[in-house]
């Protein structure tokens, strides 16, 4: 399915099925992540229970400590 | 009209009033880092009437490629930052009080500042998350805005925090990040810094002219390299439960078991240790101490540097000291206890 990531048309393999999935698709799953699924923060807890649908929109942010 | 503001007034937001808004406003600015000095400098410039500096380390070579207040004297000289800042500071807008605080930004620290000073604005420039978390305390507590800022490699982000506003870093984290995931060793390009200050910095001049309805109310990330960005919506994340923002804040960092002791310095091969209780030594004495001992020991004003062979031992006049070369708190607080006691 083709998701919206941070603004941009990106096509992801058939088995990302949830936000947890696509986290550990991009190699996100140990950082420290917020997602917003169609303007909709997800919280840790519902990452594996959020199901992704073709067209979503999502926002990834991840937090660094350097300054 | 003061020629020095015209631009900033001419830009109608601001305007006038605003200039006079800002003029009377006292900023807290914890770390003189890369976003330390480029927050710095764009605050002073902007005519705001006081700045405090909080940093607890000194000036190092590696530091001038970003970090735009320093030049090549204050490393060959080893200044505190927050001194070093003051002095270059004070040449670029002499109208503006600066105070430089040379020490680590603890709960006691910056509960001190919050209390007898009633500052405006707490601006993040830190390295690390154990700091930002005594911020957001802090400025909850007191209520009084900060604003988060980070970045590595070609990567930053930032978001303001608004006490009864927005909900706040700790709503947002969840979970506390450890230490391993705050080091970064990536490196770091100056656009990616200046970005993020351009971010911070923007978000507090709204603040400081008290344009509420213009802040951003979100946090955002880019990527200079990849070129990406993503921006969220903060507000929906408030919890009820947060021990900082929620209904009944207990914030635990700011608690004296939070009190770092020691802590490993982000990709420095560093270790800071505070004694328990602060001391005042005299420098030129503990580094004539050191010399009779056969030790190469240099001090300044502020600090004692002492080679250990492939360590470096340095001595703020708190007793507060850096131990160069390892990584390992043990090691350090061995070297420590063997110099000073
Ligand atoms: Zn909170």
């Amino acid at each position: 399915m083709t998701l919206v990531i941070n603004g941009e048309a990106i096509a992801v393999p058939d088995e990302v099925k949830t936000v947890g999935d696509l986290l550990a698709h991009f190699r996100l799953e140990n950082k420290l992540c917020i997602v917003e699924v169609n303007v909709r923060i997800i919280q840790k807890h519902e990452y594996e229970t959020t199901a992704l649908c073709d067209g979503d929109r999502v926002e990834i942010v991840h937090f660094v400590g350097g300054g | 009209m003061n020629e020095r503001y015209s631009r900033q007034q001419l830009f109608a937001p601001i305007g006038e009033e605003g200039q006079k808004k800002i003029r009377g406003k006292h900023v807290v600015l914890v770390g003189a880092g890369a976003l330390g000095t480029g927050n710095a400098e764009a605050l002073v410039r902007s005519g705001i009437g006081k700045l405090t500096i909080i940093d607890r380390d000194y000036v190092e070579w590696s530091n001038l490629q970003r970090q735009q207040l320093y030049s090549e004297a204050d490393a060959k000289e080893r200044l505190p930052k927050a001194i070093a800042a003051k002095r270059r500071l004070e040449q670029i807008n002499s109208e503006v009080e600066i105070e430089a605080i040379v020490g680590d930004a603890g709960p006691e620290e910056l509960e001190t500042i919050a209390l007898k000073q009633r500052p405006d604005l707490w601006i993040d420039a830190t390295d690390n998350f154990d700091t930002r978390l005594v911020i957001n305390d802090v400025a909850y507590k007191y209520n009084i805005p900060w604003i988060y800022g980070a970045c590595v490699g070609s990567y930053g982000l930032s978001c303001a925090f608004i006490p009864n506003r927005t909900p706040c870093l700790y709503c947002l984290l969840e979970t506390v990040p450890q230490g391993g995931l705050t080091c970064d060793t990536a490196g770091i390009i100056s656009p990616s810094v200046q970005m993020v200050i351009s971010y911070q910095m923007a978000e507090a001049l709204k603040i400081l002219v008290e344009d509420w309805s213009a802040l951003r109310g979100k946090l955002v990330s880019f990527d200079l390299w990849t070129n990406e960005y993503a921006a969220i919506r903060i507000d929906g994340v408030k919890k009820d439960g947060c021990p900082t923002c929620g209904r009944h804040p207990s914030y635990p960092f700011l608690s004296y078991e939070q009190r770092t002791k020691t802590a490993v310095l982000c990709g420095r091969d560093s270790v800071q240790i505070r004694p328990p209780a602060l001391r005042q030594y005299d420098l030129n004495e503990l580094a004539e101490l050191f010399r009779r001992q056969g030790l190469q020991a240099e001090a300044n004003p502020y600090l004692v540097s002492v080679s250990l062979g492939d360590k470096r031992l340095v001595v703020f006049r708190d007793g507060r000291a850096l131990v160069h070369g390892t990584k390992d708190v043990q090691e350090a607080k061995a070297i420590y206890y063997r110099y000073l006691g």
